[in-house]
């Protein structure tokens, strides 16, 4: 049985405060989640007219399309740079914030700014300083000899919106660790200083491992962002290209479903990004949890 | 943020400068972007397309914002720049407001009341948590097909308001609230609902701050779903007008005023992030906690 | 007429019975404290009568009004919790207010009421503050005077001392016994702490286990227990306890002495019973005879004032308890000396050692 919370004894009203909420759960999560299930073991004649179930047969088509399985690669190291990246750079600067007194709260207000940012736009801005046309990187970069073509090369078009996408996560990262470093009781610190230990390992020896949590909380955020929340830098950059080089899943989704109508295709990766979102979140929630009861 | 050790372990001097230097390249490569838009933003066409950019900031900013602001802006259909922020503003609000409306309610009912489904519905609304727009576009988009809501404010914020993480948050805190303070308004007569806004409702405050900070800025940074929702130009968000005048491959962008679109686009969620920032970091630090 | 009437009240929690048939008549103006270890019930007891807490069975009516069905605000009482439950963000007069507001009474009526309260409690300087400002013991006058204002048909005072250090209990709790006398409402106060309920009750109820063993003024609940879990919970140090056997002219301790209590009826040989003597009526007698029990000092308390001998008797034996004996403070004991003690007349109790209640 839950907590002995004192509650009142009214037994219309909850029903009443949860109804807004639940209907528009219903009407725009329940209703749609399952029309994609059941549209995902569907699949439509060429002229739209009759659909008939096909079993997991779109699923199976999908694993063997090159150009998906292309996408799964594309996500899977977005995901892994951006997130290493946007911490690394992060977790450098709130190490050295915690080591300064004076203008700590400067500095904090200066890093906070790309939170601000939608995804698409921090894309945007990168393209402007490294478009090949006009942007004044890019200009240096051509002027040194590289050939710095986004538009063409697809591995340069991922450089980009990684860099994009981890410059914008940084300033949420820096957030949680300095605010995980804040956390250590200041006498473990002087503990150590006192039994000798210099500045490199005591970070290694008790700040880092302490800050695991925060560290692990991290991980699994920047990955479901890059996941979800890059749609609008990939749409807004590269729109998948140059030839599909930075087609994430969700992208893949988008496309095939809205812009090429492949109703089928497109509800069977939706079903299967519903299960890698179910299988992160779950592990968030299990770990996270668990994270507050180390205390 | 806590005290500093300072007595005992003595950062030295050495290590110190390079933590601020440190921290000063952090914060360019931070700001360094935007401050190269908010230059281009100045500077006339001519000048933004031949690289380099000059350094600092030049002329035409008057020029450039009134003529975003208020002459149309070709690519996206004539539609000025005021609109969009108008309608992103419109859009920010609502789901901030909504969102937090309802989802207070909600969590109000799960943890004061006893009735039965009571946990059937918290887990409802929590395993939305797992169902974020991206995995289910093309039906989502069916429904507001459905019910004719493409194009419209509603459609653009009643869909996004009923979120799991605001409820979670208040749920959380509202457990908090030791049983006596209810019990002792239950003695002095008050209602569930009284008991809500006389008291609830002002122990919620830094709460209800630091989310609306963040669901603003959700609100306003919202991408794939005013892509999907939205056909009409003066409907768009700034984000998506945006997206709609750049074209690298057609000589016709004015970059210049995608420029000024842009830092329009950036300045209101930058202000309101700095400005509340006590109570966003505090929020924020909490919510995924 | 306020007064309270708790008939045959039970209450379950599931299958399982927590307070197994309570009933009370409680007098309009009269204070009646609820005493007993934790976990006895009598919070739960105070609960149902604030309504806070169903009542499965039984009845309880408040000014002759049956009340079982009615929700807190409808019954006309007011509480005084054990941790204030003040609201944190509205000022001291606000919190006062509160209950008033509700009722719908004039802006100038509520300012009357509690100005009046606050000058009772001296808490004038304070109106303005937020509860947080304040310290322990003027946040419980707060609290009291919440209850204060509504001039309701009763108080209900829940444990509402335990929070603060032992100075500030003893004078608040004679400010709680003035303040009731002064406005004679009834009250219902549930403690722990049986000095706390023998100052300040009318009448006490002595709660174990969900069973009022005894309901009584505090001399009868001191004089006459009613069983041995109330001869052990009032009075400190605790009643000695010792087991013995009836056999008609005296009683036959473990050890094999016989006592015969003075002025105190015997029950039929053979039944095993319990020897109840308070350490303070057992006394040193001078040499020739009179000795009920010779106690062998094991350890010694001077306390000042008293002096608490402790040891067992060669008539109950070497095993067991310890005996408690307390001494006038100029009396000087070592250990190792031998004590012959009498019991006071009339001061032997005696327990059927079975059912525990008295004979």
């Amino acid at each position: 049985m839950s907590s002995p919370r004192v509650t009142f004894s009214n037994k219309l009203l909850p029903y009443l405060l949860v109804a807004p909420q639940l209907a528009i759960t219903l009407v725009f999560f329940y209703w749609p989640a399952s029309q994609a299930i059941y549209q995902s073991v569907l699949r439509e004649d060429p002229f739209g007219l009759r659909s008939r179930f096909v079993g997991l047969a779109n699923f199976q088509r999908l694993f063997e399309d090159p150009n998906y399985i292309n996408s799964f690669w594309v996500t899977a190291i977005f995901s892994i740079s951006t997130a290493v990246i946007a911490m690394i750079v992060a977790l450098l600067l709130a190490v050295m914030a915690d080591r300064i007194i004076k203008a700590r709260g400067f500095y904090r207000t200066l890093m906070i700014w790309p939170y601000a940012v939608a995804p698409a736009i921090a894309g945007m801005l990168w393209l402007f300083m490294f478009n090949p046309t006009m942007g004044s990187f890019a200009y240096m970069l051509r002027a040194t000899g590289y050939n710095w073509d986004p538009l063409l090369k697809g591995d340069q078009a991922m450089v980009l919106v990684i860099a994009a996408a981890a410059w914008k996560q940084i300033s949420y990262n820096f957030l949680f660790f300095v605010a995980g470093l804040q956390a250590i009781p200041k006498s473990l610190i002087e503990a150590a200083a006192i039994d000798g230990a210099g500045e490199n390992r005591r970070f290694w020896t008790i700040q880092f491992p302490l800050i695991a949590p925060t560290t692990f909380f991290l991980l699994v955020i920047n990955t479901v962002y890059a996941f979800f929340d890059t749609f609008g830098i990939i749409h807004a950059v590269t729109g998948g290209g140059p030839g599909k080089a930075t087609e994430t899943l969700v992208y893949k989704v988008y496309n095939d479903g809205f812009v090429n109508l492949m109703f089928g295709s497109s509800a069977a990766q939706s079903v299967i990004l519903m299960i890698i979102v179910i299988a992160l979140t779950a592990v968030q929630f299990r770990f996270v949890e668990r994270k507050v009861h180390y205390g | 943020m806590a005290e500093p050790v300072d007595s005992m372990v003595q950062n030295n001097r050495g290590s110190r400068l390079i933590a601020h230097a440190g921290l000063i390249l952090g914060i360019l490569i931070v700001a360094f972007p935007i401050y190269y838009t908010f230059v281009a933003s100045t500077q006339s066409l001519q000048t933004i397309l031949r690289p380099p950019l000059p350094l600092l900031p030049g002329k035409e900013f008057f020029d450039n914002y009134g003529e975003a602001l208020f002459g149309g802006v070709g690519r996206i259909g004539g539609v000025p720049v005021s609109t969009l922020l108008f309608n992103t503003t419109v859009v920010a609000l609502a789901i901030a407001i909504g969102k937090i409306a309802i989802s207070i309610l909600s969590a109000f009912a799960i943890v004061f009341f006893r009735f039965p489904l009571r946990m059937f519905f918290f887990w409802a609304i929590f395993v939305t948590l797992m169902l974020p727009v991206e995995v289910r576009i093309l039906p989502t988009y069916k429904v507001m097909v459905d019910l004719g809501l493409i194009d419209t404010y509603t459609g653009l914020t009643l869909p996004l308001m009923a979120s799991a993480t605001a409820t979670l948050l208040f749920r959380q805190f509202f457990m908090t609230i030791p049983g006596e303070l209810v019990e002792a308004a239950r003695v002095d007569g008050a209602g569930p609902m009284r008991f809500f806004f006389d008291i609830l409702l002002p122990l919620s405050r830094t709460n209800i701050a630091a989310l609306f900070v963040i669901l603003f800025i959700y609100g306003w940074t919202q991408y794939l779903w005013p892509l999907l929702v939205t056909n009409r130009n003066d409907m768009n968000t700034i984000v998506i007008g945006l997206k709609k005048m750049i074209s690298f491959a057609d000589a016709d962008t004015e970059w210049h005023l995608v420029m000024v679109t842009c830092v329009l686009a950036i300045l209101p969620p930058v202000l309101v992030v700095v400005l509340m920032q006590r109570w966003f970091v505090k929020g924020l630090v909490e919510t995924e906690k | 007429m306020a007064t309270i009437s708790i008939k045959e009240v039970r209450k379950s929690y599931g299958n399982q019975e927590v307070i197994h048939g309570v009933s009370v008549d409680v007098e309009d103006g009269e204070f009646i404290v609820i005493v007993g270890p934790s976990g006895c019930g009598k919070s739960t007891l105070l609960r149902m009568v604030a309504g806070l807490e169903r009542i499965t069975s039984g009845t309880i009516e408040i000014a002759g009004k049956v009340v079982n069905e009615l929700e807190p605000r409808e019954r006309n009482i007011a509480m005084v919790f054990q941790n204030y439950a003040l609201y944190p963000h509205m000022t001291v007069f606000d919190n006062m207010a509160y209950g008033l507001k509700i009722m719908r009474l004039p802006k100038a009526e509520i300012r009357a009421r509690v100005d009046k309260a606050a000058a009772m409690l001296q808490l004038e300087p304070y109106l303005q503050r937020k509860p947080r400002e304040l310290s322990g013991g003027q946040r419980q006058r707060v609290a009291m005077g919440r209850a204060l204002v509504r001039d309701p048909a009763a108080f209900l005072f829940d444990e509402p001392l335990s929070n603060l250090d032992a100075k500030l209990r003893v004078q608040m709790r004679l400010e709680i016994k003035q303040m009731q006398r002064s406005v004679g409402t009834t009250s219902l106060y549930v403690t722990h702490d049986q000095v706390e309920a023998m100052t300040l009750a009318d009448r006490l109820i002595v709660m174990n286990q969900g069973v009022a063993e005894q309901v009584g003024t505090p001399i009868s609940v001191y004089e006459k227990p009613a069983s041995i879990f109330v001869a052990g919970f009032i009075g400190s140090p605790a009643m000695n306890l010792i087991p013995a056997e009836a056999q008609g002219d005296g009683l036959r301790l473990a050890g094999g002495g016989v006592v015969k209590p003075r002025d105190v009826a015997l029950p039929d040989a053979g039944r095993k019973v319990l020897l109840g003597v308070r350490p303070e009526h057992l006394g040193v007698v001078d040499g020739s005879g009179g000795a009920d029990l010779a106690m062998k000092v094991a350890a010694v308390e001077a306390l000042g004032a008293d002096t608490l001998a402790h040891g067992h008797a060669q008539e109950t034996g070497e095993t067991g308890e310890m005996l408690v004996a307390r001494l006038p403070g100029s009396t000087r004991v070592a250990v190792g000396d031998t004590l012959p003690l009498a019991i006071g007349p009339g001061m032997a109790h005696v327990f059927d050692a079975g059912t525990g209640k008295r004979i």
